[in-house]
């Protein structure tokens, strides 16, 4: 079968500095991924590569074996146009660290955006999938709120049903709980693990340790922008092999 | 002190008094009208990928920014009709009060563009809108409503400046306050007025802004 995400030697610079050193991972359908690693391995710049935020400079990213960014033209690797990225882009979900809803709408705006004009859907049918997502997420009750109006706990609630209400492939999630107070961590991470169980395909980085054991099929340790080590998390966190990892897992709390 | 102040003769003009508000209030509002969409193309263009484009709309806005207004106002009225360009007084008025309110308005759009996070852009592309669509729904509404308490500001100054047109005959307010004056030689009652018209107008002004205000401008997340 083919893999919802499939990543092939990924290079990545920002100028000089090689951030993504050659990249090699796939996710399967209904898998959880979750990416692990010190700040300034590439962690994040690799989620970010999946969904088109950053450029790539070699490798490919497959999203549901469609390569994304770039297409060969005469053995040229030539940049996709902005349409098509855009188009691809709505085959993933991102859920950011900063929570990044739309401070001059609605929560129910903030989901019904991209189902109107992305998905082209009418109105009336926009809205009532955005209720069933808000409901999902426990939401619904406050779906006519501004951003401000709400906690950061709910409105990443709300961030996470505006990412998954466009159906992606996958959902993306940066640091989804790094940003929030610690008694709002809970409410989101339930919010991730219930969506987790009914079969969502996820990509998480994430610093919450116990969280990614947990819930993930398969952890991926990053290490100055390559791969250490990869698998099931019961091997990963009970016996990792790399002295790096074991260094690592020393240093985090769980 | 032995005046005896006597404001009927003024106030015996009061249709005058009021055309020449309400055409003050006219001007100012074209005026800041067109200077908004000059000035939001300006801005715009002050952002733009190409060098060419930027240099242009810093020119723009500091040619504009360091010309008094009278003296664009005259420049126009007396000096562009020698070029081949005459225009009526009031055409001419609204083009140079236009003109330079595009120059601070691409000064406010600028700072308001600058004031919306690029995380939300990113949020816009991660769900697949276009560049235009992100402009459209996320990028331009956020920047009008951080925009707004400058652009009224503006506006104000932009009213007030309206008098400078009673130097090319442009009846409002204070060309009919020079002209009551002149027939009446009520010179503190006619000035007295003109003021407190100005004062009451621009107060009115800015409750209506500061009530739109309230209701768009967007409370920090």
């Amino acid at each position: 079968m083919t893999p919802i995400v499939e990543v092939r030697d990924l290079h990545k610079r920002f100028g000089e500095l090689e951030v993504l050193k050659g990249i090699d991972f796939t996710v399967a359908e209904g898998e959880v991924v979750s990416i692990i690693g010190a700040s300034g391995s590439g962690k994040t710049t690799l989620l970010r590569c999946l969904n088109l935020l950053e450029e790539f400079h070699r490798g490919d990213v497959l999203i549901g074996g469609e390569a994304i960014g770039y297409h060969l033209r005469r053995g040229q690797r030539v940049r996709i146009g902005e349409r098509e990225v855009a188009r691809q882009r709505a085959m993933t979900g991102m859920v950011f660290q900063a929570f990044n809803l739309f401070p001059h709408m609605s929560a129910l705006d903030n989901v019904t955006l991209g189902l109107t004009k992305v998905r082209g859907m009418p109105r009336p049918q926009a809205v009532e999938l955005a209720d069933h997502w808000l409901d999902r997420v426990g939401m619904l009750k406050r779906r006519d709120h501004r951003p401000s109006q709400l906690s950061g706990g709910q409105q990443q609630r709300v961030a996470i049903a505006r990412a998954i209400a466009m159906s992606p492939k996958v959902m993306l999630f940066d640091e989804a709980t790094s940003a929030l107070d610690p008694e709002r961590v809970g409410e989101v991470l339930e919010t991730i693990r219930s969506l987790a169980q009914e079969g969502m395909t996820m990509v998480l980085v994430t610093h919450e340790m116990r969280f990614a054991r947990d819930v993930s099929d398969k952890v991926v340790f990053m290490e100055d922008g390559r791969i250490a080590e990869q698998g099931p998390p019961q091997r990963l966190f009970l016996n990792p092999e790399s002295p790096r990892l074991q260094a690592f897992l020393k240093t985090s709390s769980f | 002190m032995n005046y005896h102040f006597n404001f009927a003769p003024i106030l015996e003009q009061w249709p005058l008094l009021l055309s020449g508000i309400g055409l003050g209030l006219l001007l100012a509002l074209v005026s800041i009208a067109i200077g908004s969409v000059l000035g939001l193309v300006v801005a715009f263009a002050s952002r733009a990928p190409s060098r060419w484009l930027r240099s242009l709309a810093f020119t723009w806005i500091s040619i504009l920014r360091n010309l008094p207004i009278l003296v664009i106002v005259l420049f126009l009225f007396f000096g562009m009709p020698q070029l081949g360009l005459s225009l009526d007084k009031i055409t001419s008025f609204v083009v140079a009060l236009s003109l330079y309110a595009s120059a601070y308005m691409a000064e406010v759009f600028r700072g308001g563009l600058l004031s919306v996070p690029q995380g939300l852009v990113e949020a816009g592309q991660a769900i697949g809108l276009t560049s235009l669509r992100i402009k459209r729904y996320i990028v331009l509404p956020i920047m009008f409503r951080n925009a707004l308490p400058a652009f009224g500001n503006n506006f104000i100054s932009l009213f007030k400046d309206t008098s400078l047109a009673a130097t090319i005959a442009v009846p409002e307010l204070t060309f009919y306050a020079r002209k009551i004056n002149s027939e009446t030689f009520r010179v503190i009652e006619v000035w007295l007025v003109a003021s407190l018209l100005y004062i009451v107008c621009c107060y009115a002004i800015t409750l209506v802004l500061r009530a739109m205000e309230k209701r768009l401008v967007l409370e920090k997340a």
